[in-house]
């Protein structure tokens, strides 16, 4: 009764008499945005999509499961926790130094950022501040690690889109940015790139010649990619109007980053609550008004140019002096918690940290942008194509390293 | 040789030949056109492509054949078993049966059809009829939407590729693929320039037709991770892209020969009475670039880093210097000979040119979404076509009552389909999916 057979192929067909009924024997777990009946039962003509853990544009391991009208999604949820390896937990069996390398595993595509926020946050528990030269080498390196983070997305985002070439073009620059952090601090990833406290790494002989080198290069690099997409018809057609976000919601949803600004809200902690050495320079806070895939772009395009001009101001003018504050080789910072929260490249990246006076934090909790911006996906999705999934998953700017921690 | 064979055979002896040669050569050709693709896309993006297979990658396509051959044949356990493998022989035999209309050069020809056109895109069209019983019997969701995705596509971008070949079947007068090169010839000009929008509409239709990006859909990678391919593996993976391939060289073919003159060489003699018009020295031309490329081959060979690869380059360099050696040979035998070898060659080299196009246009253009990919299909292009039709009607007339030449009387044609063309672009129509919901 509950099925009828198409060739060899089941398909639930809508209960007449109101009782649940199950498609395959298994219940189909609630999708967002559905009453429990509707949730569990498909209409004839729906049915459910599983998109990911293993998908080309899930951007690692998330599964969105989609219910799906023809090409329409009528509903969606995501499903993460394919990549949680436990980090937070990890923090309360490690030193507060232990711990650092750790925090570079979660975003793992801005790990300079990841690591800019633990050290900082631990700074204010210990109650003490990088001195100026670590500060400034510290925005340097984080700003153009959120230029590679922002290159990163551009190209996996337009490969998304079905735009298979900008994302050589973005790496081809990324590498750049790579390559100044090899030579700083020899790794390209996982950087480790700052400690508690200020640096351990002097800058290199020609660290400033190769940032503003890279600096100048960039700006024609943008205009390159803006060349392929921003006036390209298909581009437009497949960004403009998909996925809108409201300010109102994203306020509601906690979204913060580009996700939010290009909704309208002129929000950025660089401004806010400045830290590291952000007070010191010039720079906007670009904003759009709509809040779809496309705003999101121009959004990150802009800031990619406000960080080149960041790191062109900070590296002309370096101050001299050492670069660790005296905290000693132990860390025992005293009783008491810290929230510390820094402009990620993908969002406000918060550290929550309460120290119970031993060498070991007592709980350290994680704010990654990512995993509260991706909330936002099932409002965004709601009502769109197929196509448009893989569009707002890219325009959202997800890792799942961090999402999942 | 001719008194060996009955004559009752006789006819046929050629044909089955040609078709050998056809089906023999067409895998290795499919194949070189992806190592083509690859390395073009790898030009674009900024590297290298295939490298280490052969030097520069030229033996690539053959450890990609072997290695799809050996691969575990796979059929999911829940698939339609017979349909599952039904299904790509239809794709495969279908595509390849569309080659026997097909004139590549005034002597390579299976089958002379005096309905050839008709034929080639009747047969053609039927490979359709794989893709959707193999997105069907896969019994996967991915599969099911790809397969439909494609049906639909298909049917809507036929329609005005069709309309857009109409164009050119009215200034031929024909549907055999001879007699519309004849047609160019005696013109005088290739029906791409006397029809520009014509071309421009098939081209558009044919990338759709052939699943090619930005309309490749039904395969979007980045949305339904293969399309209707995604349960097939190893050798039925690999029919499916030998159809893909081979449908493409079919489109560039027909729009080679209806738009492109065919085998006719560039700025070739038409009017034996109009002086000027024949640049001969363009005869030439097929042999000393063969030659120019194997002398290019043989330099590189040193070069290479592994001895087995300089021998594959003196090799390639030799096969390059064999080809330039018989389109050489080919200027001073008889008149035939030498029109169906260069004919072949010139062929040959606008497919490529107008598969170049489509790799080109596929590695800078985002994909489209599907509503997007309708509303260019029928608001946009079928009503572009038919005022395109129409507009070569009334050019027709106009050549017949006041005897204007081939392309003066197409010119008002070609501005009102320019106008046309402006006004239905500047209709800029919503492009969220929102209208869609709303009933639409």
């Amino acid at each position: 009764m509950g099925s009828r057979k198409f060739g060899n192929r089941e398909r639930a067909v809508a209960p007449q008499d109101g009782r649940e009924r199950m498609s395959n024997k298994h219940t189909i777990r609630t999708i967002s945005g559905m009453d429990s009946v509707n949730a569990t039962v498909l209409g004839a003509d729906e049915i459910i999509l599983n998109m990911g853990p293993q998908h080309p544009s899930t951007h690692g391991v998330l599964r969105v499961k989609l219910k799906l009208d023809g090409e329409r999604v009528a509903g969606s949820e995501c499903i993460i926790g394919y990549l949680h390896r436990g980090v937070e937990k990890i923090a309360e069996h490690r030193s507060y130094q232990q711990f650092a390398p750790y925090v570079d595993r979660m975003d793992y595509v801005a790990a300079v950022s990841n690591g800019l926020g633990y050290c900082e946050a631990v700074e204010k528990l210990l109650g003490t501040e990088a001195p100026p030269r670590a500060r400034v080498v510290r925005t340097i390196l984080t700003e153009l690690q959120r230029i590679a983070s922002h290159l990163l997305w551009l190209g996996t985002h337009a490969l998304d889109i079905g735009a298979l070439t900008p994302v050589f073009y973005c790496f081809r620059e990324r590498e750049e940015i790579l390559k100044i952090f090899e030579k700083y601090c020899g790794a390209r990833l996982t950087t480790h790139a700052f400690r508690i406290g200020g640096l351990q790494y002097e800058t290199y002989d020609g660290f400033e010649e190769d940032t503003k080198r890279f600096c100048n290069d960039f700006a024609h690099k943008i205009d390159e990619y803006e060349t392929l997409l921003t006036e390209n018809r298909i581009w437009v057609g497949r960004t403009k109007g998909v996925g809108i976000l409201n300010a109102a919601d994203a306020i509601a949803l906690g979204v913060t980053g580009p996700v939010l600004r290009a909704s309208g809200v002129q929000w950025d902690l660089r401004k806010a609550q400045p830290y590291a050495a952000y007070d010191q320079y010039e720079f906007d806070i670009p904003t759009r008004e709509s809040g779809d895939t496309y705003d999101r772009y121009v959004v990150r395009m802009e800031e990619m140019r406000q960080s080149r001009r960041i790191c062109l101001q900070a590296v002309e003018n370096i101050p001299a002096g050492p670069i660790m504050a005296r905290i000693g080789k132990v860390l025992k910072p005293p009783p008491g918690e810290v929230y510390h929260s820094i402009e990620a490249p993908k969002g406000e990246l918060g550290y929550y940290i309460v120290s119970d006076g031993t060498t070991q934090p007592y709980r350290v909790r994680v704010r990654p942008p990512s995993f509260i911006n991706l909330q936002a996906f099932d409002k965004m999705a709601k009502g769109s194509l197929i196509a448009d999934v893989v569009a707002i998953i890219g325009t959202i700017d997800i890792v799942l390293g961090e999402v999942d921690r | 040789m001719g008194h060996l064979i009955p004559p009752s055979i006789m006819p046929y002896v050629l044909p089955v030949l040609y078709a050998v040669v056809i089906v023999a050569v067409l895998p290795l050709l499919a194949g070189y056109i992806v190592l083509m693709e690859r390395k073009v896309m790898a030009d674009m993006q900024a590297r290298l492509g295939p490298m280490r297979v052969g030097p520069h990658g030229l033996l690539q396509p053959i450890a990609d054949a072997v290695k799809l051959l050996l691969k575990e044949d796979i059929i999911p356990d829940k698939a339609d078993r017979l349909m599952f493998w039904f299904a790509p022989l239809v794709s495969v035999t279908m595509a390849l049966l569309a080659y026997s209309a097909l004139a590549i050069g005034p002597a390579f020809q299976i089958a002379d059809l005096n309905i050839g056109l008709l034929f080639i895109l009747a047969v053609s069209s039927l490979g359709i009829y794989g893709i959707v019983l193999g997105g069907w019997a896969s019994n996967s969701h991915y599969s099911l939407l790809g397969a439909l995705r494609s049906a639909a596509q298909l049917v809507s971008y036929e329609t005005a590729a069709g309309l857009g070949l109409i164009s050119v079947l009215l200034l031929a007068g024909s549907l055999s693929m001879k007699d519309i090169v004849q047609a160019q010839s005696d013109q005088g000009v290739w029906f791409g320039f006397s029809v520009p929008f014509g071309f421009f509409i098939y081209l558009v239709g044919s990338i759709a037709e052939t699943n090619r990006a930005p309309f490749d859909l039904p395969e979007a990678e980045s949305e339904l991770v293969a399309g209707y391919m995604t349960e097939y593996s190893g050798f039925r993976w690999s029919l499916y892209f030998l159809a893909e391939y081979a449908n493409m060289i079919i489109v560039a073919g027909i729009a080679t020969t209806l738009f492109l003159g065919g085998w006719l060489r560039p700025g070739a003699r038409y009017h034996e009475h109009i002086p000027g018009t024949g640049i001969e020295w363009l005869d030439a031309l097929p042999a000393l670039l063969t030659l120019g490329v194997a002398l290019y081959s043989l330099s590189l060979a040193p070069k290479q880093p592994v001895k087995i690869q300089k021998i594959v380059m003196v090799l390639v360099a030799l096969l390059c210097l064999g080809i330039a050696g018989v389109l050489a040979g080919a200027l001073i035998a008889p008149p035939a000979v030498m029109q169906g070898i260069h004919g072949a060659f010139w062929f040959m080299a606008k497919v490529f040119a107008y598969i170049y196009a489509f790799l080109w246009i596929r590695f800078t253009f985002p994909r489209y979404r599907f509503d997007q990919l309708m509303r260019l299909g029928w608001r946009f292009l079928i009503p572009l076509a038919l005022v395109n039709v129409i507009g070569v009607g009334v050019a027709i007339v106009l050549r017949q009552q006041f005897a204007w030449g081939p392309i003066v009387s197409l010119i008002p044609t070609t501005l009102g389909t320019l106008g046309v063309a402006m006004l239905l672009a500047k209709d800029d129509a919503p492009t969220s999916a929102a209208h869609l919901l709303d009933g639409e």
